[in-house]
């Protein structure tokens, strides 16, 4: 029978791998931002499955605004990876270290 | 028992989907795996009936932000790596700290759920239950002021990505629509005098 | 009267203050001008005070012009107590004062430090009234550290000397060292009576002398004698008593009208005055007193012996000041106070005499200091001449002089102290004092032959520029002369037998030496007569023919003698070691110990681990932690992973 558990375990499967993927690449910063995607349908998931199991559909709806603002948050990003790869010629996340103090 | 199949099979391909998204050496290869996942998604809600978010992720995330991503990724000439991906120091630590996270968050899931071993299922619909119109009915009513932030929030996202994206390049050749409606006949034309020439 | 005294005192202060910051504006003549006329105001008014007190039947005035804190019902107040003791000190105080000052024009009137030097000398001479005339412990404190501090400015108001930077430290630190006892005989009699002020202590020092004290854990000293005794150790500090006695002679590193004022007349004379002002207190401790008697005969002697070999005209004059005063705590320790206060005036007089004199040799040799090299000066300076052997006169005690009257009858008074007992403490002070005055008489009087008499043994170019001093110098020395001669005559009946004193002074009347004498006392001019047959003026007379013989007829003896006793004289030419125990002993040892401190405590502990071991210690960990800051953004993001997933652990497992 599937069920609530079954959800979560994939929602935190694909966080956790999304982790994985933020932290282990190195190369490509679009990578970066897919794996945000990646862990916002993750906490989709746990919306999804919560509102189903409580019988409750504003948490559908909560996933509906969090889609809007992936969407927005995936403009911007993107908007904002080029402008960098305009400026720079890379998007090679070694090479982003301004923050270094 | 179909469905519990499905539910694994669909997991399945979605996981493997999700690998191959952070471990594919050619961004491409990625946005496609991630397009998988997100119609591995859509089905898994599909199957505890969230029709209206499944349709929604498919056509927003598959259908606008993903070309989007696959737009960028094609547009910027991004060197596809030919050597093998390199690893950061980290990875050994950071496959550790995920592993163990992932073993919490299951533990977490599977040992301290109030109702303990079995799996609960979602109760099915009643009869005739749309999930769009129920949607709708909570969105417009209840929410309606955040909806209207939304809308906002993705009109700023049209705005915010066009003034960072848009550039004025020297030397490029433009109309200027008002000077060129205000213009004048007498800065246009000179009507000089001059001596006829002899002919020679 | 107290519009007087505050005049008396106030005067020569805002004098200090126009010519210390305004001595620009004023030029050199209006320092001089104003500070003179200040400490002239000061003297008239102290002779005006004196008179009142004593011919015009005036009483003893005490009187309190302003509390400034009260804590614990401890008042802290300023305030005048005037008595004749006060009054006579007055008077000396301002009289020499001034006249050092009119000298002061002629000595000092190429110094670029003109108008430092009045405001210098003007708060000197606050400082001193300040002091005498305390009517409580805080502002004798307070007088007592400004004339340190003057002392200390004024020894090294040639500051570009090393020599006089080196001996106005060393005044100040030793001077310290006495300080320390007075302050905590200070502190011991607030402890005892619960009050600053003199006459409420006076008044219970009956029941102080009946108390114990633990000074030390399970000795119980008596409380007076406790107190008495730290009273005198400040007293042995600022009145240069042996062993504290080291920088008198270094002093004479400043100008010569400051020797004169504060290490002959004035300054070092606070110790007996405050001796004197406490006798009710000393009274109480025989103790104390044999103390005193003691350490003043050893420094009456002993002192005396240094002025023999000493080549500087000054340090010759500063030795005989160490012995004088030694007399004079004898005989405060002689319980004879009157006799200590009226050898201090006269002291004074011929003392400021002496200084100045010798001043006026300095001036005419251009600053040559060393009697080897004079001689002959009589011929040159016939007024200087006079005076300074008036002033030696008086100095050994010769019949007639003012010094005679008071020495003569003081080394009566030590004779007829037998209450000290027939021990040691009596025969070491009336030896040394007797002895001392054969000593006296040698050692003045070769400087006075060295100086004035025999060959000229000045280089030429020197000799045919020596002519008498200006009327600056020259006044100031007469008018010192003739109270150096002649004011024994008129002042001894009343000062020591007729009770001048009064109330002012407190001798119980089994210590009161001076009554008993008084009863031998025919007048002054019996005195005289009668003085060939004492031992006093044979010593003086025997003292004087040596000197002459050894130095003006023989001068090859003293050679030989110094050969054949080369140890003794080289004791007496190193002063007795005190200066090199002071400073390799007790100097070097402070700085070993302060260098230890300061290399191993301050240096490696504090600063090396505490202070600079933080920052370098934080310095090293930021130079670790800074490796986390790698700047790029997966390190962020996977740092807060890491919390993130500490935290779930901990929430999971371990709660």
């Amino acid at each position: 029978m599937i069920g609530l558990q079954h959800y979560l375990t994939i929602a935190a499967m694909l966080f956790v791998l999304s982790i994985v993927g933020i932290v282990i690449n190195r190369r490509n910063l679009i990578l970066l931002l897919m794996c945000i995607e990646l862990m916002l349908l993750a906490v989709n998931f746990n919306f999804v499955a919560f509102s189903r199991y409580l019988g409750d559909d504003t948490g559908q709806v909560f996933v509906f605004f969090i889609l809007t603002v992936a969407a927005a948050e995936a403009a911007i990003g993107l908007a904002i990876l080029v402008v960098l790869f305009r400026n720079r010629r890379s998007i090679n996340v070694q090479e982003l270290n301004e923050m270094k103090g | 028992m179909f469905q519990t199949v499905l539910f694994y099979f669909i997991a399945a391909v979605l996981m493997g989907a999700a690998l191959g998204v952070i471990f594919s050496r050619n961004p491409v290869h990625s946005v496609m795996f991630l397009v998988l996942a997100f119609f591995q998604s859509a089905m898994l809600w599909l199957l505890v009936e969230a029709e209206f978010l499944a349709i929604v992720l498919v056509l927003v995330y598959v259908g606008a932000v993903m070309v989007l991503f696959l737009f960028v990724v094609m547009m910027l000439d991004i060197n596809v790596e030919t050597v093998q991906r390199s690893l950061t120091r980290y990875a050994p630590i950071a496959l550790g700290v995920a592993l163990l996270m992932a073993i919490e968050m299951v533990q977490l899931i599977w040992t301290r759920s109030e109702t303990g071993e079995s799996a609960v299922a979602f109760a099915a619909y009643p009869e005739g239950y749309s999930n769009t119109k129920a949607l709708g009915s909570v969105l417009y009513t209840e929410h309606v002021y955040a909806f209207e932030i939304a809308a906002v929030i993705l009109l700023l996202a049209i705005v915010a990505a066009i003034t960072l994206t848009m550039r004025r390049r020297p030397g490029l050749k433009i109309q200027n629509v008002a000077r060129q409606v205000a213009v004048r006949s007498k800065d246009r034309l000179r009507v000089i005098k001059m001596d006829s020439e002899k002919k020679q | 009267m107290q519009s007087y005294y505050l005049t008396i005192v106030l005067a020569p202060l805002l004098a200090a203050i126009g010519a210390g910051l305004f001595g620009k504006k004023l030029g050199r003549a209006g320092a001089h001008w104003i500070t003179i006329l200040a400490v002239g105001l000061s003297c008239l008014l102290s002779i005006l005070v004196l008179k009142h007190l004593y011919w015009g039947g005036g009483t003893a005035e005490n009187l309190s012009i302003y509390t400034w804190a009260v804590t614990d019902g401890l008042r802290m107040e300023v305030g005048f107590l005037v008595d004749r003791l006060t009054a006579l000190m007055m008077v000396v105080v301002t009289f020499v004062s001034l006249m050092v000052h009119i000298y002061t024009i002629g000595y000092m009137h190429d110094d670029p430090g003109y108008q430092r030097f009045f405001s210098y000398i003007s708060l000197f001479t606050f400082s001193m009234l300040m002091l005498v005339m305390s009517n409580n412990f805080l502002q004798l404190f307070f007088g007592w550290e400004a004339v340190g501090l003057m002392s200390y400015l004024l020894i090294g108001f040639w500051f570009k000397r090393e020599s006089a930077i080196f001996a106005n430290l060393k005044a100040f630190l030793v001077n310290r060292v006495g300080d320390f006892g007075f302050i905590l005989g200070i502190s011991a009699v607030v402890m005892m009576t619960g009050s600053l002020d003199y006459a409420t202590v006076f008044s219970n020092a009956e029941t102080v002398a009946g108390q114990q004290i633990e000074v030390l854990p399970g000795s119980p000293w008596n409380a007076m004698t406790v107190t008495c005794i730290l009273l005198f150790i400040g007293a042995m500090g600022k009145s240069a008593q042996a062993p504290l006695h080291v920088w008198l002679p270094d002093s004479m590193e400043g100008p010569t009208p400051i020797s004169a004022l504060i290490h002959a007349a004035t300054m070092v004379t606070a110790g007996i005055f405050m001796v004197a002002r406490m006798s009710p207190l000393f009274e109480h401790s025989e103790t104390a007193l044999a103390v005193v008697i003691t350490i003043g005969a050893i420094t009456a002697f002993s002192m005396g012996l240094l002025g023999i070999v000493q080549n500087d005209i000054k340090r010759v004059i500063a030795y005989s000041t160490l012995s004088q005063l030694g007399y004079m705590t004898v005989a405060l320790g002689a319980s004879a106070y009157s006799a200590a206060i009226f050898h201090l005036m006269t002291h004074a007089f011929f003392k400021a005499l002496l200084f100045l004199a010798a001043g006026s040799v300095i001036i005419a040799l251009h600053h040559e200091q060393d009697i080897r090299k004079m001689g002959g000066l009589r011929r040159y300076m016939p007024i200087t001449y006079w005076t300074a052997l008036v002033g030696s006169l008086a100095l050994i005690g010769f019949p007639g002089s003012s010094g005679f009257f008071s020495k003569d009858l003081l080394i009566e008074a030590v004779r007829e102290s037998h209450w000290h007992g027939q021990g040691a403490v009596y025969w070491i002070a009336y030896l040394s004092v007797l002895l001392g005055v054969f000593v006296t008489a040698l050692y003045s009087f070769r400087m006075f032959f060295l100086v004035f008499h025999g060959e000229t043994r000045m280089d030429k170019e020197t000799a045919s520029h020596v002519h008498e001093t200006p009327w600056v110098v020259t006044v100031p020395l007469i008018l010192l002369a003739i109270p150096s001669a002649v004011i024994g005559w008129v002042t001894v009946r009343p000062v020591l037998f007729e009770n001048y004193f009064g109330e002012s002074i407190t001798v119980f009347a089994r210590h009161d030496v001076l009554a008993h004498m008084g009863e031998a006392f025919h007048g002054s001019l019996a005195l005289f007569l009668h003085s060939v047959q004492t031992p006093v003026f044979w010593l003086a007379a025997g003292g004087v023919f040596a000197a002459w013989f050894l130095y003006l007829k023989r001068p090859d003896i003293p050679e030989t003698i110094k050969n054949r006793v080369s140890g003794l004289y080289t004791v007496l030419d190193r002063k007795y070691y005190f200066d090199d125990l002071y400073i390799r002993g007790f100097a070097a040892g402070g700085r070993g110990v302060g260098n230890f401190l300061w290399r191993k405590g301050d240096q490696m502990l504090i600063d090396g681990i505490f202070v600079n071991g933080t920052a370098n210690s934080l310095g090293k960990l930021a130079g670790v932690m800074r490796q986390l800051q790698t700047g790029y953004l997966y390190t962020y993001a996977f740092a807060m992973i890491i919390g993130l997933t500490m935290l779930l652990s901990w929430l999971i497992w371990f709660r």
